[in-house]
């Protein structure tokens, strides 16, 4: 397997990621590479850059500098939604849900089914059947179908549900990549190995991942390669069946520099 | 798939995943539940209840004389009311309506009664000088992202400046606008007299576009899109949502709706006048509230503020009717407003 993805191009590529608050320089010159097929986690401290990073490339937010690639093409993202439009789908640490709105509703959130013929195109009906039949179908495949109604509020879910449900909506419609911020920090064990399975699941349909997680174990578990954050960039990326995990928190906080032999060939 | 050592003997452990039996299946949380599932069903049930008592009270009032002229007071605040709500659901406010209002009226009567312009031409500038001050409301609350309070106490000021430089502090008299221009006056005739009874064309108009908004808001992905602004903006952008784009436009809807209502205005007073719904700003927040719409945004209805408004109107017609002064009428609707607002925070705590 890494001889195969040896050979192939990134499908994400970051170089050069530039981005200053005022005073603050949260990415100084960040390097990122997604492959095909592949789960890469992304670790760092606190205020390593990661998050601006990763909004960076989810089109939240808008580097001064760099370039980001998609297949090999040049993008440029300015809203979430152009990075969706392009395939890359987040699953943000809030979980960007709206908790008055129901789960299809949320599901189906800036990409409205409509209803087909005049009610449809002329009345802008949306087709609410259709809508609760794919939610449905997608958090059954996720094993989360212990929610007894697809039209309750999400308010009204537990924590680890509302994570199940943003999940959902990014394996569903993710067609590139798909981009997870702490899906299991606010989970508890149980929960937690539901989203890893979902990891592999989403995996196992081709599409790579990029996972960012405070919890090492999580990470050494589901990851083909770690990228290692520090100081607004890339410190290096390793290889997790090499490295041990107190050693990747050690490069992670700067007790220890990268020794090259744990460094990945890529 | 492999598991951490931590996690071996979750395989034997209940498979349950977060199952969400509520275990506090009170009455109160039963109520609550079925008032946060249906929310116009409190101010459906307050304006029957109160239909009723002051039925009791001043038996005159159940009469459908009394009963369709309190749908008749409404028509305008109803209307504006729709207006309002959009707003309110994205956690706005809006406290120039009425001067848009009032501004929409002048400009149709001006040019119909006036200068002769044609009065179909007339009344789509009316609206459309009342979607475009409703659009720079937008704009300033979305792009300037001034918090829409004071954005609309700013321009209620510059409205009410224009309205006077404009009408020139003069009313537009009734005799004038039928001679010139009757038309203008349609929504204040009677549609229908059903046993004594006067529905207007303006009761009516109020109906189908509370319906129409109804229809927009529920089954459009626009109207999906200003809950979730309303609900937690950040979480809206993060999905998709060109939330910019559309704020402007619910204003602008908002400013639209007001033009609308300047028509019906215009029946409904039979004349224009620069001093006219000085009070409409607040009356339409009132009825908006007490139809049980969050002023926090992303929670209510349209027909809850119909509702609203309609409620209003039975207290004070019917407290009027039952001799008692104005000044305990504006009492009650004041305490209403305050129950509203309480209920609306008792439901929130609840979903936290």
């Amino acid at each position: 397997m890494k001889n195969i993805t040896h050979n192939l191009e990134p499908v994400l590529q970051a170089k050069g990621l530039m981005k200053r608050y005022g005073t603050v320089v949260a990415m100084n010159g960040a390097d990122f590479d997604l492959y095909p097929n592949e789960v890469l986690g992304v670790i760092g401290d606190n205020g390593a850059g990661k998050t601006t990073l990763i909004r960076a490339i989810s089109g939240a937010t808008a580097p001064d500098h760099g370039v980001i690639e998609l297949d090999g093409k040049l993008v440029n993202f300015h809203t979430p939604d152009d990075a969706r439009n392009a395939g890359i789908e987040t699953v943000y640490q809030n979980l960007a849900l709206s908790p008055a709105l129901s789960i299809a509703d949320n599901m189906f959130l800036g990409r409205e089914i409509r209803e087909k013929g005049i009610m449809g195109k002329l009345f802008r009906k949306l087709d609410h059947k259709q809508m609760e039949t794919f939610a449905r179908d997608k958090l059954s495949e996720l094993g989360l179908l212990t929610i007894q109604n697809i039209n309750q509020a999400v308010e009204t879910l537990s924590g680890g549900q509302r994570q199940g449900v943003a999940v959902a909506r990014a394996a569903a419609f993710g067609s590139k990549v798909v981009i997870m911020d702490e899906p299991t920090a606010a989970l508890g064990v149980k929960e937690s190995r539901r989203v890893l399975d979902l990891i592999q699941d989403v995996k196992s349909k081709g599409i790579p991942i990029v996972l960012i997680s405070h919890n090492m174990p999580h990470i050494f578990e589901v990851c083909d390669r770690i990228h290692i954050h520090r100081l607004g960039r890339r410190l290096c990326t390793v290889d997790p069946k090499i490295i041990s995990m107190s050693d990747a928190v050690a490069m992670m906080t700067g007790a220890m520099e990268p020794p090259t032999e744990a460094l990945d060939a890529r | 798939m492999s598991q951490s050592e931590f996690e071996t003997n979750l395989n034997s452990a209940d498979s349950a995943v977060a199952v969400f039996e509520r275990d506090d299946r009170t009455f109160l949380s039963n109520v609550r539940n079925a008032v946060r599932n249906y929310p116009t069903l409190v101010p459906a049930l307050v304006l029957i209840v109160s239909i009723l008592i002051f039925g009791i009270i001043a038996p005159r009032f159940l009469s459908p004389g009394v009963l369709s002229l309190v749908l008749q007071q409404v028509t305008v605040i109803g209307i504006v009311a729709i207006a309002q709500t959009l707003i309110i659901l994205t956690a706005g406010i809006d406290l120039s309506v009425g001067a848009i209002l009032v501004l929409s009226t002048f400009v149709m009567g001006r040019l119909s009664v006036s200068y002769g312009v044609p009065l179909p031409i007339a009344i789509a500038a009316g609206m459309a000088i009342g979607t475009l001050m409703g659009a720079f409301n937008g704009f300033l609350v979305a792009k300037i992202k001034l918090p829409p309070f004071i954005v609309t106490l700013g321009t209620l000021s510059v409205f009410t400046a224009l309205k006077l430089w404009y009408s020139g502090s003069e009313s537009i008299r009734n005799s004038d606008i039928e001679a010139n221009a009757p038309s203008l006056l349609w929504f204040g005739e009677a549609a229908a007299r059903p046993f004594g009874a006067t529905i207007t064309y303006g009761g009516i108009a109020l109906i189908l576009l509370a319906a129409v908004f109804w229809f927009i808001l529920q089954h459009t992905a626009w109207g999906r899109h200003v809950y979730a602004i309303g609900d937690d903006p950040e979480a809206a952008a993060l999905s998709g949502i060109k939330t910019d784009r559309t704020l402007i436009s619910v204003y602008a809807v908002a400013g639209l709706i007001c033009g609308f209502g300047a028509w019906v205005a215009i029946g409904r007073v039979g004349s224009i006048s620069p001093i006219s719904f000085e009070e409409i700003n607040l009356a339409t927040i009132t009825a908006v509230v007490i139809g049980g719409t969050s002023l926090f945004g992303g929670r209510g209805s349209i027909p809850g503020s119909v509702l609203g408004a309609l409620i209003v109107g039975v207290f004070t017609t019917g407290l009027s009717l039952a001799g008692v002064d104005d000044y305990w009428q504006m009492f009650a609707v004041g305490n209403l407003v305050l129950i509203a607002v309480a209920l609306d925070q008792w439901l929130r705590r609840a979903t936290q």
